[in-house]
């Protein structure tokens, strides 16, 4: 079997093993000790050619049904919007997709410049002064950003509206074991944080109050009111996670008072991919700074005054503080950062905003259709690109009935709310035409009966 | 005088210009300003650029020409796995079906998405010798950190309520004593030996019934082989701890030793070094974890399971620790690490290891009378250098990293581990060829030569680069994170 990866020939090999001074590279192994030597081959399949390769997992992704081929109405936190193909060039240019972190900065200046630029686009959105160059996703960054508050207030009780992600409520949850962390769920009220019970739970043991907006269910948090709540409380954090498109169009968590405001940047340039790799934003103040997860990218200058970039604040990171490091990521999403960065250029100031209108304007037309026929939004606040629907029949009977007629159906919401069975969150993006959102509103009329 | 600065996309910004083109506002249109609260309506646009599209490839083009990756030269960077990128993977994980799939689909309309992420694990847990894979966690460190937490539970479900100590080598990662504290626990540090490996005697000494783990890579970060790994483990075993393992290093050992032989109870890898990621500029990763038997109840959820022929996931896990990452991994980084593994095959991957070792020690052999060994037994798949010579002569290690990249070369990684004076860590990876290697070397040997007859152009470097020596203490005192003036 030849391996196109592999370059060593015969003649390479006798000399190495001829300067190394031993006779096979068996001999190179010898210090492992033989109760713990695999004495056989592997149990893999067999290697495949590149031709058949391509062959079979062309066949693979083929059982899979995407949203290329099917109009999706589902979102719930990972969404289908126009990717524009400037995006998959500057991504697919081997400098930055094979590159490793920047840690020589004299030759990897375009990576660092363009964490840096993503850092002011998020900062812009945001309306927060200080961002990092990215985490894993916008769940991990909820996470990341329930331990600062935790350790910058030193206390142990988070407050988390149930209107999260349920996802992110659960890791969450997971990582409040390993700091012992109370972890309080405030329940909704017509769709959104129920402000009496927050009332009722935030006290001075609070670390913070964790809020999405908009909100899981589509619904714009009222964050005014939230915030006024917060500050009553000395120390209390405020957490947002927020879909970074519909800042486009809505006032940024950072003019609410937020402390700390955390998001996924999927919503531009990055496929769904089945869930990840996306991306996840981190955006604080200036007095959080030294506190923040993760990989900053500063301004600097060389020794003949040329502005440069560099890894900045690395001493709050793990490979040199350890076990008293913020926190034990290594990785940024560097590359998907990219991605967010180049889709950001693309639209601009004028594009974002706008297609964040499209994304309300397309909402609500398919909100109005489904009245129609004859199901009603059920939340009746202001909304960004996602609302709920009640219907007659289980959401998982809907949704194959839908699929058979080549959509793909919104959430069931039934799964992790209870109290919400037979309910769907419907999302419809700017992609979405008026003409399959007709035929949409109709096969749901149709199948609901 | 200053070169001209490279410009940020904002400085190309102008006023009326643009790339995009949405779709069109085909519905009727709503007045959203009667719907929404003023206070709730942005009233500052988000500055981001306004470039054409021909400025906007151009801007990102030029940064990449200011950017190293693979494809421009031989990338050492020990602990990191610097290997070929392999581009069919970015084919496959391109098509539309594992690209432009949504996590909430009905599992029965993404069987092909589930029969690869099943596939992946029944072949990481023959090559690991684990019992069950799961591919939840982002990178390593998530890997590291789940696997410690699904100890902790293992811990807890059995009323050991006390272990709260994790050992580390004064070797590892970082990221081991960081993971450890995130998952609650004090870390234990053991010392290693005078070969570089783990001083079983003082194992011995900090191991109690308040153990609940031992972190290790092996090989290590020197990339020696830890030889006495069945006592180890016997002695982590006896007091009822468990055994973690750092997979960074598996890129030594496929086909040749799997840590579940080994003794080890939960593992975590790195699909985007040894398996071809790719690194992606520091991410996105993927750093699945595998474990033994006894902590498979405790894997996060969902699992994928096949029954009769048909995928599903299986969130019915009493005993799981809870989800660690939304949905189910990086899957896209999973497809392609698949490919890479499908491409290989077992035959394949005992090469990759072969090579990747003999490629280091032969190095390692070319290097040693001219730059400090201080460890001289054969290595894995890298090893580790100290300028320690060089630095009597005015000449730090961090000066031959710089002089390195006026030659074309990345520097290996360097000041680590922290165990060794003025480190350097060296990687090549199999998929180098040896004239690659002989550039590498002879580039060293001109180094180290320059040190002694011509220190000041190796103190002075970099000379060729994009830009000079940057000011590091200034960015970190007086952080600038943002692009100061932005219109």
């Amino acid at each position: 079997m030849e391996f196109r990866y592999l370059p060593m020939t015969e003649t390479d090999k006798k000399e190495m093993l001829d300067k190394i001074g031993v006779s096979s590279s068996d001999e190179l192994f010898s210090d492992i000790p033989k109760e713990v030597r695999l004495e056989r081959e592997l149990n893999l399949k067999k290697p495949a050619s590149e031709y058949e390769l391509k062959k079979e997992l062309t066949e693979m992704a083929g059982k899979n049904a995407n949203s290329t081929e099917y109009r999706s109405f589902l979102g719930a936190g990972v969404y289908d919007h126009y990717i524009p193909s400037v995006v998959d060039h500057v991504i697919s240019r081997q400098e930055f997709y094979t590159a490793y972190t920047p840690y020589q900065p004299e030759i990897t200046q375009g990576e660092l410049q363009a964490m840096f630029e993503f850092q002011t686009m998020i900062s812009e959105l945001t309306a927060m002064p200080i961002v990092n160059s990215s985490l894993y996703d916008g769940g991990t960054a909820v996470v990341e950003a329930v331990y600062l508050s935790a350790a910058q207030t030193k206390r142990k009780k988070v407050l988390v509206s149930a209107a999260l992600h349920p996802e992110y409520r659960q890791l969450v949850k997971t990582a409040a074991n390993g700091k012992k962390l109370e972890i309080v769920e405030i329940g909704y009220k017509d769709g959104v944080t129920d402000i009496e019970h927050l009332e009722k739970e935030l006290d001075e043991d609070t670390a913070a109050v964790l809020v999405q907006y908009p909100n899981f269910f589509g619904q714009i948090e009222p964050l005014e009111k939230i915030n006024k709540l917060i500050k009553q409380q000395k120390k209390t954090m405020f957490i947002a996670s927020s879909n970074p498109l519909s800042l486009g169009y809505l006032t940024p968590p950072g003019e609410f008072g937020a402390d700390i405001v955390v998001g996924d940047t999927q919503v531009f340039g990055i496929p769904a991919q089945f869930g990840g790799p996306h991306c996840g934003y981190f955006a604080t103040t200036q007095k959080l700074m030294r506190k923040v997860p993760g990989r900053f990218v500063g301004q600097t200058v060389d020794k003949d005054g040329q502005r440069g970039f560099v890894l900045a604040l690395q001493t709050r990171e793990q490979h040199i503080r350890r076990e008293k490091a913020t926190s034990n990521i290594t990785s940024n999403q560097a590359l998907n950062a990219v991605a967010s960065s180049a889709a950001m250029s693309a639209l601009g100031r004028n594009g974002v905003k706008e297609m964040a209108k499209l994304n309300m304007q397309k909402a609500r037309y398919t909100k109005l259709k489904l009245e129609e026929a004859n199901l009603p939004a059920v939340f009746n606040g202001p909304f960004f690109n996602e609302f709920v629907i009640k219907l007659s029949r289980p959401a998982d009977v809907v949704n194959e009935a839908l699929f058979e007629k080549g959509f793909i159906g919104g959430f069931d919401l039934g799964k992790v709310y209870p109290e919400l069975e037979n309910h769907m969150l419907i999302a419809t993006t700017e992609i979405r035409s008026k003409e399959e959102i007709d035929a949409f509103a109709k096969e749901m009329g149709d199948i609901n009966g | 005088m200053a070169k001209e600065n490279f410009p940020l996309i904002f400085e190309r910004s102008k006023e009326g210009r643009s790339s995009y083109n949405l779709p069109a506002l085909d519905v009727p249109e709503v007045n959203l300003e009667e719907e929404i609260e003023d206070a709730y309506i942005r009233k500052v646009d988000a500055a981001l650029p306004e470039v054409d599209e021909l400025e906007l490839m151009r801007h990102y083009t030029g940064l990449s020409n200011r950017n190293f990756g693979i494809l421009s030269g031989f990338y050492p960077l020990g602990s990191c796995t610097m290997k070929y990128n392999p581009v069919i993977n970015e084919d496959i994980a391109r098509l539309p079906g594992f690209s432009h799939i949504h996590p909430y689909q009905d599992p029965k309309t993404v069987q092909g998405a589930l029969e690869l992420m099943y596939d992946l694990q029944v072949h990481l847990e023959e090559i690991t010798g684990m019992h069950e894979i799961t591919l939840q966690p982002a990178a390593g460190s998530q890997g590291e950190w789940t696997s410690l937490m699904m100890i902790k539970a293992f811990h807890e479900a059995n009323g050991d309520h006390h272990r709260d100590e994790v050992i580390v080598p004064d070797s590892a990662h970082g990221t081991n004593p960081a993971s450890a504290a995130v998952a609650g626990f004090k870390v234990v540090e053991v010392k290693s030996n005078e070969k570089g490996l783990v001083d079983v005697e003082d194992l011995k000494r900090v191991v109690n019934e308040n153990t609940a783990a031992l972190m290790l890579t092996n090989p290590n970060t020197l990339g020696l082989f830890e030889t006495e790994i069945v006592e180890m483990a016997e002695i982590v075993h006896g007091v009822g701890g468990k055994l973690f393992y750092d997979g960074a290093n598996l890129n030594a050992i496929m086909g040749y030793s799997r840590p579940g032989d080994m003794g080890f109870d939960a593992v975590h890898l790195n699909l985007h070094k040894t398996f071809t990621g790719p690194h992606g500029g520091g991410g996105p990763g993927s750093g699945p974890i595998g474990v033994s038997k006894e902590l498979a109840p405790f894997l996060p959820k969902p699992v994928v399971r096949k029954n009769d022929g048909e995928y599903d996931f299986d969130y019915d896990l009493p005993q799981s620790i809870g989800m660690v990452k939304g949905y189910y991994g990086n899957f896209g980084i999973n497809v392609r690490a698949y490919t890479y593994i499908r491409t290989m095959g077992a035959e394949g991957l005992k090469k990759v290891s072969e090579y990747a070792v003999l490629n280091a020690n032969y190095m390692m052999r070319s290097l040693e009378n001219e730059y400090e060994l201080p460890f001289t037994q054969h290595c894995k798949h890298e090893f580790v250098l100290s300028g320690n010579k060089q630095k009597k002569l005015g000449v730090k290690t961090l000066n031959i990293a710089k002089r390195l990249l006026d030659l074309g070369i990345h520097p290996p990684t360097v000041y680590f581990p922290l165990i060794v004076e003025e480190a350097m860590m060296v990687e090549p990876t199999e998929t180098e060829s040896k004239e690659t290697l002989d550039h590498f070397i002879d580039a060293m040997l001109q180094i180290a030569d320059e040190a002694k007859n011509n220190p000041e152009i190796v103190q002075e470097a970099p000379h060729h680069t994009a830009v000079k020596r940057l000011d590091e203490a200034t960015a970190s005192r007086k952080p600038v994170l943002r692009a100061q003036k932005v219109e």
